[in-house]
This record gives structure tokens, C-alpha cells and sequence, in this order.
């Protein structure tokens, strides 16, 4: 096989027990890799008694895959899923960085890992050299302490294990900050300082099985492929695209953290209560002059380098080291949270990846618990005795402490905006659920849909598979190859989405082509193996459990936040309107073969070779009829 | 030494972005795989953010030449590279311990060192960056009166100066 190194880890950490695994042609052929496999991992292993398996559990496996694209299209990235915390489904769950690399020439495609470690520990893989150790001297330590110690104990070992070989350079890390340690449903798996696997909540899977961190070095090359020059030259071709994507180059997703206030109305503003803002003194020119220390950043082969580095040099703030921010880490901990400082964004930013913690749940979750503040529904009392006024990033920053920690106020909001508001709903004896900007469990990206003027539609978080994620979202396959089965496609192959926006959809096939040798790949995606993902992530969807079920239909709602009018700005006065989100509902559920109750048709199942999940989808009850 | 200019691969670690494209031409140039380890520049990130493109830089004496017992190594009359002579390498080592920045690394699967080339006067690991316009690493006429073998560091000695320069009093806390 052609793409892959052609073995996976599959490592139960209760039992220490480390052995090599494999998949047959025709199972990669369909699922690819990445997020496509592991809903096949995840459906053989848990499918069966999915809605009792709590993801915290030991008996849940965590996934992190590579594809074969991962190395050779531009932009390395790896997918971490399992069944998620938040929407408890499964969510695939990409991170940028060289892990996935270092794996492929270490020999391995992925890692299944499964089980509880009986202390804190961490992975080594030294080239086919794997093991579990002691990871106590870590254990709590933030994220930049994490990667500094690792790194250093890890060179040390690696010279001690290749003494004759000079200069090797650092092994790649994931890891989780004490967000995942503590097992929040927010966290996130991080990798450098800044990168997160957010969607999905895998930081807390992570920590439910006592693992820090996952430590990957290889020395060998990335696989063979079908055709070496071919590659090269799409490389080539790739770069000199995503060269000409002059604004993602020059600021990163960035700039939007005003363009999406100001000019779309977009963005989440006090915990979605406006999207619009005109706050020039949060444009992109104050982050590049004032902060950024390094303008291009970039990941493994990226050509693009959205990322951009930024720490303030002056005031209380200084020394928090942080990416751009990127847009959602700047709207989520920025004008969400009624900031429009870069100085105090950056400090948040920092934060927040210092403890693990994903920038999209926590932000959310801060807004929300500040909107209830702001509503008097809380007060000082409920929050520890923080004072927690739109604005002041120090008490959000103390709030967020609280949530890595589950100490106080914190261990209700570790849960998540959705599942706090029931349980201070509860406390409250009101319904606070109305609050809480979600799409089941999962916060939703800062995409509003009100404006209709960005990307997202009235259909995207609704009906999504992977909930909240605004990378990957609901869109009626139109029978021109240009859906949401794309998105599916990236996360499998794993690479970065960001570098498909300046290539060709025939060169990405050309990638696929001339790495694998599949020849029917692309025909057979679009056709079959792309819809058998999207319903095998539909019905563990449905089954979710132990805590929450969704129900299908009704629960492919909006929030309820965006039926009210926008306050506010350009669009005020717009909202979604229930009569067209109803329409394109049924043409979604139409389209992907789901009947008008949005189930999995069962001869659709059967069609795409799924009768093991119409019989599961029987048994639990889900489908009925 | 030749009298006809020679080359030199000048590095700016500030403007490098960690997109190891250099590393990726390397290895397809000269393995004909996309193969970290087995590139004669590597980049390491030792701090997130200080990413070092590590590669020979001639050094005026080289060191790493007169060390080697085995005479495998040779100074090239058209570039000044230093060249490995495979058959005769055994992978001792030597060559490591003489060069001051540790450049030298052995192949992970051959028995024999790598060292940069200069691809014969045509680097392919500039010529990548000059595509993307990063100009971290840049094809440079040697001037004579230049010492270039300051430039032979650790890669832990240029991110400790890097990080400094980076992230200020606070950037001590991670190296």
C-alpha cells in the first residue's frame, strides 16, 4: 500500500499491552485514514454498546491517525477522535504540527489507544521502540512546561539511544495541559504551544486515561508512494497557489477578528448577544504592529503560514506567548468576552493554551457564564466571589484557572456551556439551556448565520455530524463534488484544509492518485465511502448517551439565540428564519438518504454496506419504523 | 581554494517559518524521498517559534576534513563543500566531535555521514525558499573577508540566542 507505512499501534494502557495492528487494503481504500477510520475503529470497537460507553471511561478509544496525504499535501496535520464529551458522538479532531510525520517515519499510520493507565503517564515512540512511562513529574504542569521538559528528556534519551548518530532533532509532542488532566469536557490535545485538537474534547479523554503526553520520533522516510516525481511536482504546484493566497499569508485568519464584526456580522459578541462590532482598535494592524514577534509560521511543508506569533512587550500582560490569535481564538476570548484589547486577547489566548483548555469551549463557556452574571441569574457569590464584567480579562482569566482545576464555579463549567446551564438551570430553577450558544453540546465555531453574510448557513451546525465544528459542516451534496464530503475527505486524508482553498479539487485527486495508486478513489468517494463515514458519524450521533441524547429532527436545531433579531449593526433586525431553515433541512436530510425524521434511511444503509448499524440503530431503538 | 566565487547558503533564523520545504527538497534531491532525518539541512524547533534550519557552513579551517582518519572527506575545488566519499566513510563519528555546531549526522540507514553539498553549486534548499519569498535561507556570493565559521553553532546554542531575541527575558523560562 502505497501512502501508508502500513502498521498501527494499538496500545491498552491498562494493561501496558503494546502491539502492532494492520488494516486490509479494501478498509483503507474506503476509510482512507484519519477521521474515515476512525469512525470504522470506533463503530467495530464501541459501535455495539455505544450509547452505555461514557467517554471518560477506559473502555473509550482515543484515535490519533494520519492519512495518506499527511507529509506530502501541504500542511501536516493529525486526527484525534473517539467518542466525544461534548456531543457524544464522534468527532475527528485535527491539529497541525510534525506529530504526524514523525509517526509515518517512525513506521506507523496511527495510534488506537484504549484503557486506563494506573498513574499518570506518557508514550514514547522511538522509532519502532515504544513505551509507557512515568509521567508524575508533569502531571500539572502548563503546556509550555510540558513541551519544554519533554523535549529536552527526550532528546537526552534519544542521544542515549543513538549515541553514534550526532545531532537528532526534537521528537514531536501531543499533550494535555491540567484541562485535560482534570478531565474538563473542554479540553483540548495540544501540540507546540498553540496548536489544539478542540472539536471534540479529546484533552479529557486523554487525561481520563491518565495520559500527559504521546512523544513520536522517527528517522525513517515518509512512505513510499506510487509515483515520488509526480508528487514532487504537485508539491510544487500546490506552493505556488497557496503563495498567491496573499491575505491568509500576510495576516492569518487574523484580520477576521474585525472583518467579522465589522463588515459580516458574524461574530460572537457577549456571548452572541450582538455579532457585530466596529472596534478598530481590535483590527488586525494592532496585533501585527503592537504584538506579532514573527509574522510567518508555519507547519510541516505549509506554504501558506497563517500562523503568526504574538506576545506583548509591555504592561501587565507581558511575556504571554501566543499564535496571531488566530479568528476564533481572538473572537471567542475577545469581543465574546466584551475584549477588544489585543493585549488582553493575547493574555487569554495564552492562557488557555497554557492550560489545555480549547479556545472555542472555554470562550464560549465564558461567555455564557458572564452573560448569566451580566442577567444578575448569578452573582459574586456563585463565581467564587469574581466579579465577572464584560471586559475585564483578568477575571475571565481567574474563571478559566477554575475551570482547568474543576475547582469551584470552574468544575460546573468544565462541563461546558450546555451541560452548566442545565445543572445551574437546575440550581436556578430556571431554563438557562437558551443561553448556552450550542449545537448539541459542543459550542459552534464563531460563524453567526444571522447576517447570512459568512460561510455558514442555516443548515451548517444544525444537521452537522461533528455538531459545532464550523471546519467541517453540514452542506447539501449537490452532485458537482462540492460538499461537505470534501471536508471529510481532508480530515481523512489529513492535511490542512486551509491549503485546499488554493488548489484545484483535480489536483487534490491527483495528490490522492499519485501517492496512493487508487485509481477509483475519487469515483468511489463521492458515490459510497464519503456518505458511509457522514452515516456511521450520523448514528453514533443518535446513539450518543450515557448523559445526553439527541434526538434526530428535533435536535438538529439551531441555537435559540439566532431566532432572536440582531440588535445591531449593518443587519440588524435579521435572524433565522424557522420556514427556509425547515426547507433546507429536508433537502439536506433528502440528499444524504435520511428520512424526513432526519434517520438513516435503512436501505441506504444497506446500500452503503451498513447493515450492522440499521440493526444496531433497531436495537436501541433509534430506528423505529 | 579556487579563485571563482563561491557560494554561500546565508540563514536568517527570524525569517524562518518551520515549513521545512528545505528539508523536503533536500531529501527528494538527494534520496528521492521526502525524508527529515536524511536531509542535509534539518530544521529543528527546539522552543516553538525559534525553528533553525542547521546546515555546514564551510568553515574556513574545516575542522571536520582533518579529522577524519578514514579520508572521506574532501574540500570541493569548484564549490568549497565539503564532499563524503560513501565508500570510504565508516560512520566513526569523527567528523561530529571537530565541527564546532555539530552539523555532520549520519544517514539512518546508510553507513556514511551527511553533509550539505551545496548541490554542486545549485542549492535546492534556497531555491525553495526563494519560491515561497521566505528568504530565511539565501544563495550568497562568500566574501573573503567574511569569518563564516561563527556561524558553526549547536542548534541548542542558536535557539538559546534566537529565543532571547524572540520572547525577551521571558523566553528564558523554555529554553
Amino acid at each position: 500500500m502505497r501512502g501508508y507505512a502500513g502498521k498501527f499501534l494499538d496500545i491498552d494502557l491498562s494493561r501496558e499491552k503494546i502491539q502492532e495492528v494492520g488494516f486490509d487494503e479494501n478498509v483503507l481504500q474506503s476509510y482512507i485514514g484519519g477521521r474515515g477510520l476512525a469512525a470504522k475503529i470506533l463503530w467495530n470497537r464501541l459501535g455495539e454498546r455505544w450509547e452505555t460507553v461514557d467517554p471518560f471511561a477506559p473502555e473509550n478509544v482515543l484515535t490519533v491517525l494520519t492519512g495518506p496525504l499527511t507529509g506530502f499535501f501541504p500542511g501536516g496535520r493529525v486526527c484525534v477522535s473517539g467518542k466525544s464529551p461534548q456531543s457524544n458522538g464522534m468527532v475527528g479532531s485535527t491539529v497541525g504540527g510534525e506529530f504526524g510525520i514523525d509517526l509515518k517515519c517512525a513506521g506507523y499510520d496511527g495510534l488506537i489507544i484504549t484503557g486506563r493507565a494506573p498513574k499518570p503517564s506518557y508514550i514514547t515512540i522511538f522509532e519502532n521502540e515504544v513505551s509507557i512511562k512515568d509521567a508524575s513529574p508533569i502531571w500539572g504542569k502548563d503546556g509550555k512546561h510540558t513541551l519544554k521538559i519533554l523535549t529536552q528528556e527526550s532528546r537526552r534519551e534519544l542521544k542515549a539511544n543513538f549515541p553514534e548518530y550526532g545531532e537528532l532533532k526534537e521528537p514531536s509532542v501531543l499533550y494535555i495541559g491540567p484541562a485535560g488532566e482534570n478531565q474538563t469536557r473542554i479540553a483540548s490535545v495540544m501540540a507546540k504551544w498553540t496548536h489544539a485538537s478542540g472539536y471534540g474534547g479529546y484533552g479529557g479523554v486523554m487525561g481520563s486515561k491518565n495520559l500527559k503526553a504521546v512523544v513520536a520520533k522517527g528517522l525513517g522516510p515518509l512512505p513510499e508512494v506510487e509515483d515520488i516525481e509526480k508528487v514532487s511536482e504537485l508539491i510544487k504546484i500546490a506552493d505556488k497557489e497557496c503563495y498567491k493566497s496573499g491575505s491568509f499569508r500576510m495576516w492569518g485568519t487574523g484580520a477576521a477578528g474585525y472583518n467579522c464584526g465589522a463588515k459580516t456580522s458574524s461574530e460572537p459578541v457577549r456571548n452572541w448577544q450582538e455579532e457585530w462590532h466596529d472596534n478598530k482598535g481590535f483590527a488586525v494592524d494592532k496585533f501585527e504592529e503592537r504584538l506579532w514577534v514573527k509574522r510567518y509560521w508555519a507547519d510541516y511543508g505549509c506554504p501558506t503560514s497563517c500562523l503568526k506569533i504574538a506576545t506583548p512587550k509591555m504592561g501587565e500582560f507581558k511575556g504571554a506567548i501566543t499564535d496571531n490569535p488566530d479568528y476564533e481564538m481572538q473572537a471567542f476570548l475577545g469581543p465574546n468576552l466584551g475584549i477588544f484589547t489585543p493585549e488582553d486577547n493575547v493574555y487569554l489566548a495564552s492562557l488557555i493554551d497554557d492550560l489545555g483548555l480549547c479556545g472555542i469551549q472555554a470562550g464560549n463557556t465564558l461567555g455564557f457564564i458572564a452573560e448569566l452574571y451580566q442577567r444578575k441569574i448569578v452573582n459574586e457569590g456563585d463565581l467564587d466571589g469574581i466579579q465577572l464584567e464584560w471586559g475585564n480579562a483578568k477575571a475571565f482569566g481567574e474563571i478559566a484557572q477554575k475551570i482547568a482545576k474543576r475547582e469551584g464555579i470552574g468544575n460546573t463549567l468544565a462541563e461546558g456551556a450546555y451541560r452548566a446551564a442545565l445543572e445551574l438551570g437546575k440550581i436556578k430553577g430556571m431554563n438557562l439551556a437558551a443561553l448556552a450558544v450550542v449545537e448539541k453540546g459542543m459550542a459552534i465555531g464563531a460563524h453567526g448565520i444571522r447576517s447570512g453574510r459568512d460561510f455558514a448557513s442555516n443548515i451548517s451546525y444544525a444537521c452537522n455530524v461533528q455538531a459545532g465544528d464550523h471546519t467541517s459542516t453540514a452542506a447539501i451534496p449537490s452532485g458537482n463534488e462540492n460538499s461537505e464530503l470534501n471536508d471529510i475527505l481532508h480530515d481523512s486524508g489529513v492535511y490542512c484544509n486551509f491549503n485546499t482553498f488554493s488548489v484545484s479539487l483535480d489536483l487534490l485527486w491527483e495528490f490522492f492518485d499519485a501517492v496512493t495508486g487508487w485509481k477509483t478513489l475519487r469515483q468511489d468517494w463521492y458515490e459510497t465511502n464519503g456518505f458511509r463515514i457522514l452515516n456511521l458519524q450520523r448514528a453514533m450521533l443518535l446513539l450518543g448517551g450515557p448523559d445526553l441524547t439527541w434526538k434526530a429532527n428535533a435536535d438538529d436545531e439551531n441555537p435559540a439565540r439566532f431566532y432572536e433579531p440582531l440588535p445591531s449593526g449593518p443587519y440588524k433586525g435579521k435572524e433565522v428564519d424557522r420556514k427556509s431553515f425547515e426547507e433546507s433541512k429536508q433537502e439536506y436530510y433528502e440528499a444524504v438518504g435520511w428520512d424526513k425524521n432526519g434517520l438513516p434511511k435503512p436501505e441506504n444503509l444497506r446500500r452503503l454496506g451498513l447493515q450492522d448499524v440499521e440493526t444496531k440503530l433497531r436495537k436501541a431503538q433509534v430506528l423505529t419504523a | 581554494m579556487g579563485s571563482q566565487k563561491r557560494i554561500w547558503i546565508a540563514r536568517d533564523y527570524q525569517k524562518c517559518s518551520g515549513c521545512r520545504k528545505c528539508e523536503i527538497a533536500c531529501s527528494l534531491f538527494h534520496e528521492k524521498r521526502i525524508w527529515p532525518e536524511a536531509s542535509r539541512v534539518r530544521v529543528f524547533m527546539l522552543v516553538p517559534g525559534a525553528e533553525v534550519p542547521h546546515l555546514c557552513v564551510q568553515c574556513e579551517d574545516y575542522p571536520c576534513v582533518s579529522s577524519c582518519s578514514m579520508g572521506a572527506l574532501s574540500i570541493s575545488r569548484k564549490t568549497g563543500a565539503v564532499l563524503v566519499d560513501d565508500e570510504k566513510c565508516n560512520a566513526c563519528g569523527a567528523c561530529i566531535e571537530a565541527c564546532p555546531g555539530r552539523v555532520p549526522h549520519l544517514h539512518p540507514a546508510k553507513k556514511t555521514i551527511l553533509i550539505c553539498d551545496l548541490c554542486d553549486g545549485r542549492p535546492q534548499c534556497t531555491k525553495v525558499c526563494q519560491e515561497g519569498n521566505w528568504d530565511a535561507l539565501q544563495k550568497m556570493t562568500r566574501s573573503s573577508w567574511q569569518l563564516y565559521k561563527v556561524h558553526a553553532r549547536t542548534p541548542e546554542e542558536i535557539t538559546r540566542e534566537l529565543v532571547r531575541g524572540l520572547y525577551g527575558e521571558f523566553g528564558k523560562e523554555y529554553i
